[in-house]
C-alpha cells in the first residue's frame, strides 16, 4: 500500500492525540510523574580523599554525627592530625574527640604535617561481613557495607575484624553501627552528609559505575592509595597522596 | 588526653568489646575438651592406670560445657536472637558454627556416652530406689532396662565408637575456639595459624589439671585412698602434653620476635607494660616454669607418696591459673593495643554489671554445683569404690 502524504498527517495527528491525552491523564489524576527509580545494580559507592585539601575543620564529624544521630563518644567518621619526623620513628597521631571540634592550634614545628579523615572503608572484601555469624552485616549490591540492626546480635566479632576500627556497638541499640556512606541520601541521589559539608571538598562521594563520574579522572591522574593495603580488603576509600606513615 | 589510653588510638578502640567473659569462654571449653581428652585416654587408648578418673572426667566435661555458652549469652547485646545461628548461619562465619559444634559435642559426644557408660547402673537403681528418686533414673533410662551380658556388650561397644567419634570432636571443639581468634587478620596479636594447635594443648593440660585435682579432692572428701598409680600417670601425660603446648607457645614466640613485622615493637611494649604481670609473671614464669620444672621433678626424682600429692596440686592449680592467664592475655590483651600500633588502652573491669566481675565469678563457680549434682545422680566411683572396699 502507498502512503500519501495525507495519510501520513492522519496517522501522526492521531498519535498526537493519543500522547497528549496520556500527558493530560497525569495531570487530571494529580500523580507524579513516577521517579526514576534507583537501581542498585547501576551503582557501586565509594569514596575518594584528597588529603591535601582537608584543614581538619571538623565539619564532617559534626555532620556525620547529626546526620546519622551518632551517640557521643562514638565515630562514624574521624579526622586524624599526623606529624611525621625523618626517618623511622613513629609518626604523632591525635584526633581530639574524633575532631567533632576540629583541632587546637598546633604548635609551630619542623615535622610533616597533615589531616587524614576516616570513615568505613567499604571494602568489597570484608573481613567484617565475613565473621558476622548470621550474616547481620553484608556489602549491599551497590557496594556499601551495612548492619541490619534488626538482626543484629550484639557479638563485636565484626568490631574485632575491621582492620580499621570503624565499627562499634551502640550503647543504646545494643547493636553494632557504622558508617552507612548515607545510605538513606545516596538512594535518593544526594550525597554524603560529610561531603556536602566538607568545605574544601577533599572528600567526595563517587559511584565506580557511572563512567561520567568524575573518580575515572581522579584516578587517572592522581597516584592513589587505600588504607592499609596490606590487609587486602579491596577498599573503596581512596586518598590522593597518602603518605606512608598514615596508619 | 583520655584516661586510660596512652598514645593514639582510633576512636572506637578505647573502649573493649570483648570482657572477662570471653576470657571465659576459651578456658572453660578448654577443660571440657581437655577431661574429655583424658577419659579417651582410658578408653580409647587402654591406658588402665588412669581408670578410676574416667568417670569422673566425663562428669567434670559435661559440667562444665553446661556452662560454656553462658558467658557468650551474656555478652551478647540481643541474647535473645542467638538462636537466628542455628537458623540462618553464615557459612563464612567462624563463630556461626559455635552452635552446631556445641550441640554435636553435648549431644552425640558427651551425654551418649556418659548415658551408655552408666546404663547399667542407672537400670540398677530405678529398680533399688523408690519415691522420685526412682522416677528420675526411671527417666533417665529412656526405656532401656536390658542389662543382659549382650546388651551391656553392646553398650561397650558403642561407647567406643563414640570415644573415637569424640576425640576429634574434643579437637574440633577447641581448635575452633582457637581459629575464632587466629583467624582475624587484622589483629596481629592474634592471627596465626598456630592458635588453634595452641588453644587445642593447653586445653588438654588445663583439663587434665582440672581432673587430677577434681579426683584428688573427691577421695580426699569421701576419705577413700588416692590411687597414686592413676595420679603418677596423669601427671606424667599432663607433663608431656605441657612439654608441647610450651613448645608451640614459644615457637609462637620465637617466629614472632625474629620475624619482627609492623606489630612487633608495639606487641612487644605491651608485653613488657601492661601485660607483664599476666603474660610474663602468671602465665609464663609461675603458670608455666614453675609446673613444668615440679612435674619434670617427678619424673626424674622418686619423691614419697606424700611429696608427690602436694607436688600435683601446686603443680595442677598453678597450671590453671597459667591458662586462665593465657586466656586472658589472648582475649584482653589483643584488645589493648591500637591497630595502628600506635597506642595502648585499659580494661576497666566493673564488678557487678552484666559483663563485670561478680557475674565471670558465679559463673566460673556454677558447674561445680551442677557437678555435684551429677555426682550425687551418677556417682563415678564404681560399686566397690564407693563402700570403700
Amino acid at each position: 500500500m502507498e502512503m500519501t502524504r495525507r495519510d501520513l498527517f492522519r496517522i501522526g495527528g492521531k498519535l498526537l492525540v493519543l500522547a497528549s491525552a496520556g500527558a493530560t491523564l497525569e495531570q487530571i489524576t494529580g500523580a507524579e510523574p513516577a521517579p526514576e527509580a534507583y537501581r542498585m545494580a547501576d551503582h557501586w559507592w565509594g569514596m575518594i580523599i584528597d588529603i591535601d585539601k582537608c584543614i581538619g575543620c571538623g565539619s564532617c564529624v559534626r555532620a556525620c554525627s547529626n546526620e546519622n544521630q551518632v551517640p557521643t563518644g562514638y565515630f562514624r567518621t574521624w579526622v586524624e592530625r599526623y606529624e611525621v619526623p625523618e626517618g623511622y620513628g613513629n609518626p604523632i597521631v591525635t584526633s581530639p574527640d574524633g575532631a567533632i571540634n576540629g583541632f587546637p592550634l598546633p604548635k609551630p614545628t619542623n615535622l610533616k604535617a597533615f589531616f587524614v579523615p576516616k570513615l568505613c572503608n567499604h571494602c568489597a572484601d570484608s573481613p567484617c561481613t565475613q565473621v558476622c555469624p548470621v550474616g547481620a552485616t553484608f556489602v549491599s549490591p551497590d557496594g556499601v557495607v551495612l548492619v541490619d540492626k534488626e538482626y543484629c546480635l550484639g557479638c563485636r566479632y565484626c568490631v574485632q575484624a575491621c582492620p580499621y576500627g570503624c565499627r562499634y556497638l551502640h550503647p543504646e541499640t545494643e547493636t553494632v553501627d557504622k558508617c552507612t556512606l548515607c545510605y538513606h541520601r545516596i538512594t535518593k541521589g544526594l550525597t554524603t552528609a560529610c561531603c556536602e559539608n566538607c568545605p574544601t571538598q577533599a572528600r567526595q562521594l563517587v559511584d565506580f559505575k557511572n563512567p561520567k563520574d568524575p573518580v575515572h579522572e581522579f584516578l587517572r591522574n592522581n597516584k592513589v592509595s587505600v588504607l592499609k593495603p596490606q590487609m587486602a580488603t579491596e577498599a573503596k576509600v581512596y586518598y590522593k597522596d597518602l603518605d606512608g606513615a598514615v596508619r | 588526653m583520655i584516661p586510660g589510653v596512652d598514645g593514639f588510638m582510633y576512636p572506637n578502640e578505647v573502649e573493649l568489646q570483648w570482657s572477662i567473659l570471653i576470657v571465659l569462654y576459651p578456658f572453660i571449653t578448654g577443660l571440657v575438651a581437655g577431661a574429655f581428652i583424658l577419659a579417651s585416654l582410658e578408653r580409647v587408648f587402654k591406658v588402665e592406670a588412669v581408670k578410676p578418673t574416667y568417670r569422673l572426667a566425663l562428669l567434670t566435661a559435661l559440667s562444665f560445657l553446661l556452662v560454656a555458652p553462658l558467658p557468650l549469652q551474656l555478652h551478647l547485646g540481643h541474647p535473645e536472637r542467638s538462636f537466628e545461628m542455628y537458623l540462618t548461619p553464615h557459612t563464612s562465619s567462624a563463630m556461626a558454627m559455635f552452635g552446631f559444634v556445641y550441640l554435636w559435642y553435648l549431644t552425640v559426644v558427651l551425654l551418649l556416652e556418659i548415658w551408655l557408660d552408666y546404663r547399667a547402673d542407672i537400670v540398677r537403681m530405678s529398680q533399688t530406689t523408690t519415691g522420685i528418686t526412682r522416677l528420675i533414673y526411671k527417666t533417665l533410662t529412656l526405656g532401656s532396662d536390658n542389662v543382659s551380658p549382650a546388651a551391656l556388650r553392646i553398650d561397650d561397644k558403642v561407647g567406643y565408637v563414640i570415644t573415637v567419634i569424640g576425640i576429634p570432636s574434643a579437637f574440633m571443639l577447641h581448635g575452633y575456639v582457637g581459629f575464632i581468634f587466629g583467624s582475624i587478620k587484622a589483629n596481629p596479636w592474634w592471627s596465626s595459624p598456630l592458635m588453634p594447635v595452641v588453644f587445642l594443648f593447653s586445653a588438654m593440660v588445663s583439663g587434665i589439671a582440672a581432673v587430677l585435682l577434681l579426683y584428688m579432692a573427691a577421695m580426699k572428701i569421701k576419705k577413700l585412698p588416692i590411687d597414686m598409680r592413676c595420679i603418677d600417670t596423669i601427671s606424667k601425660y599432663m607433663f608431656y602434653t605441657f612439654v608441647i603446648d610450651f613448645t608451640l607457645e614459644m615457637l609462637d614466640l620465637v617466629h614472632r620476635t625474629y620475624e619482627a613485622d609492623e606489630s612487633f615493637r608495639s606487641l612487644d611494649f605491651m608485653v613488657h607494660t601492661r601485660l607483664w604481670g599476666s603474660h610474663v609473671l602468671l602465665q609464663i614464669v609461675a603458670g608455666t616454669a614453675v609446673p613444668l620444672i615440679l612435674l619434670a621433678a617427678t619424673q626424674l626424682r622418686r619423691f614419697s607418696e606424700a611429696a608427690r600429692k602436694v607436688i600435683y596440686v601446686i603443680a595442677c592449680s598453678l597450671t590453671l591459673i597459667g591458662i586462665f592467664a593465657m586466656r586472658w592475655n589472648v582475649v584482653i590483651g589483643g584488645q589493648l593495643f591500637s591497630k595502628s600500633f600506635l597506642g595502648y588502652t585499659t580494661y576497666k573491669m566493673d564488678l557487678v554489671t552484666r559483663e563485670g566481675l561478680l557475674p565471670a565469678i558465679a559463673l566460673m563457680l556454677l558447674p561445680f554445683p551442677i557437678f555435684f549434682v551429677l555426682i550425687k545422680l551418677l556417682p563415678p566411683w564404681r560399686h566397690n569404690e564407693a563402700s570403700g572396699d
